[in-house]
């Protein structure tokens, strides 16, 4: 565990040190806050006119606004993802100092939980943008606290699970822009796997949009957890790191 | 402290190493000599668990790499060709992550950096990014990191390579500095390094150990006869190689090129005469009345060893890859 918290607080130093954290947070923030506003803007508008055709109005926040953004923030987060996970192993594999940990009394499951700890943790900050942003309709408003929640849970989770894949794909190369580019189209295809389903209804169509990492995260958004979607990100999240300790490994034996 | 037994690398296409064997005593600084691709960076890397042999046995303070990895890698210090530091991180944060990493206790970790900061003189630069360093500074900081934990066996996969001579000399004293204290394997393709640092040598040739012995005994395997340059100024050169000849233990003298106003020979001495005969020579030049401007044995008879030994080895393959430590 020690070990572990040793590489994770390293890894989350070397993403501060560097322009990337700033840039990430940075560009996160404008996206989100152009979407944070044009929904406020939105919702603000349709309020204003229901009020004026005189009806009684019942408008959720949560479901005209949060829920919308929070899949908005899972889309974003699918493309900076990739951004977060790239250096991962790439960078230590050009640069040698992979041999350093490969050569230090710790085990390739550390290495893998530290480095993929330390993303996950770059994320949370970059979500924290999001958050700073959601954090004002409770000032204005009395939006529901729980979906809320639940929906930064899935964000988490779903980044998660594309983290422990990203960081599976800097493993197999020196390459940063290699690893980024296929883990971005791997991100890329998980989303629209889901599109299968919308105009095939066969099994086989069915089991693929299952597959599809954002039809897990939409139930949280809307502030259900359900235990299949907790299942399946875990699962994945699992197979990622698994992979990448398998890799490591086998740099070993390949070399 | 270190123990190989028949160990044989074999990468996809090619063998790297193959069925060496040699022991290493505790506290003996033992010098890995060898060309480039020799097998030298492979040996050390199945020692620290980085690669796992394909064959055979190796164990480092009683632990087997393939058994014992982490307790392997508990007793060891690396340092290898390129020091692995991070750019980004300050040499003390960077001494205190790999601190970290080697399990040492926390709170002795502040005390050993400055410790091993001093040591590697390092001092100056404990709170300066590591990517701003000089190549001499980085060097010196992978060395830091290598003996932080105070391992009992220290792995130097060519400590000095891309060093200016100062710096070169700088880590020579370090390395000393350590021994005692440490079991030390390094590698290099400089001899000097070897005469200077080690007590045992293993000279290493395409995957396989071609020498290993003592530096002392080493020498005395060499050839027993020695070439010596000879410069003189203000002499006419027919009288001088006349004299030279008359000289009691040379064997042949050879006309060299020289500067203007100067004559130049190479005297090969008699089997036997190896050292008797520089200073019969200065006396001989200088009772003539000439003035003697350079006298030195040429090729250092470690370097010849190990180019007879290579060449006998590789055979007809070339040994071009030795100029540059024939400079050193």
């Amino acid at each position: 565990m020690r070990n572990i918290l040793t590489i994770c607080s390293k890894e989350i130093k070397s993403y501060f040190v560097s322009p990337i954290a700033y840039l990430l947070m940075g560009l996160f923030g404008l996206i989100f806050g152009y979407f944070f506003y044009s929904a406020t803007a939105y919702f603000v508008m349709a309020g204003m006119r229901a009020q004026m055709q005189g009806g009684p109005v019942t408008m959720s926040v949560n479901e005209y606004v949060i829920a919308p953004l929070f899949g908005n923030a899972s889309v974003v987060g699918l493309f900076l993802i990739p951004l977060i996970s790239m250096r991962l192993f790439a960078e230590e594999k050009r640069s040698g100092t992979i041999e350093l940990l490969m050569t230090s009394p710790v085990t390739d499951w550390e290495i893998v939980l530290g480095k993929w700890m330390g993303a996950v943790f770059m994320y949370t900050c970059v979500l924290a943008m999001a958050g700073a942003n959601v954090a004002l309709l409770f000032f204005f408003g009395t939006p529901d606290w729980r979906p809320v929640l639940t929906g930064f849970l899935g964000l988490l989770l779903q980044g998660a699970t594309v983290l422990s894949i990203g960081s599976f794909i800097s493993t197999t190369t020196k390459n940063q822009i290699i690893a980024g580019a296929a883990t971005f189209s791997i991100c890329l295809l998980l989303w629209v796997l889901s599109w299968v389903s919308s105009y095939n209804e066969a099994g086989w169509a069915q089991v693929i949009a299952y597959c599809s990492i954002l039809t897990h995260f939409e139930p949280f958004s809307k502030g259900i957890i359900d235990t299949k979607d907790v299942v399946f990100y875990l699962s994945a999240i699992f197979l990622g790191l698994f992979l990448s300790t398998r890799s490591i490994e086998s740099m070993r034996w390949r070399a | 402290m270190i123990k190989v037994e028949g160990l044989t690398k074999r990468y996809a296409r090619n063998v790297a190493v193959k069925n060496i064997s040699f022991e290493v005593g505790k506290g003996e600084i033992v010098g890995f000599l060898g060309k480039n691709g020799a097998g030298k960076t492979t040996t050390m890397r199945v020692l620290t668990c980085f690669l796992p042999p394909t064959a055979g046995k190796a164990s480092v303070a009683g632990f087997d790499v393939l058994e014992q990895p982490l307790d392997v890698k508990r007793n060891i210090g690396y340092l290898p060709e390129t020091p692995p530091v991070y750019p980004e991180m300050e040499v003390a944060e960077y001494l205190e992550f790999v601190a970290k990493l080697k399990n040492m206790p926390r709170a002795d970790i502040g005390k050993r950096i400055d410790e091993v900061c001093e040591r590697a003189a390092l001092g100056d630069v404990k709170h300066k990014i590591i990517g701003k360093l000089s190549k001499g500074y980085r060097q010196r900081v992978g060395i830091a990191q290598a003996i932080i934990h105070n391992p009992p066996v220290l792995i130097l996969d060519e400590p000095t390579s891309g060093l200016d001579p100062e710096q070169q000399l700088h880590v020579r004293e370090l390395i000393a500095s350590l021994s005692g204290d440490h079991t030390i394997i390094l590698s290099t393709h400089i001899l000097s390094e070897v005469e200077q640092s080690c007590s045992n040598v293993i000279i290493i040739n395409n995957g396989e150990i071609i020498a290993s012995d003592s530096v002392a005994n080493l020498h005395k395997r060499g050839k027993a006869s020695e070439t010596v340059a000879v410069e003189v100024a203000g002499a006419d050169a027919v009288a001088v190689r006349q004299r030279l000849e008359e000289v009691r233990g040379v064997a042949r003298v050879i006309s060299k090129d020289a500067r203007e106003g100067l004559v130049a020979f190479e005297v090969e001495s008699l089997e036997g005469e190896k050292d008797l005969l520089r200073p019969v020579l200065a006396r001989a030049i200088v009772q003539s009345g000439w003035n003697l401007t350079q006298l030195k044995t040429v090729g250092d008879s470690l370097e010849e060893i190990f180019l007879d030994l290579t060449r006998a080895e590789s055979g007809s393959k070339s040994a071009g890859t030795e100029g540059e430590s024939a400079t050193q």
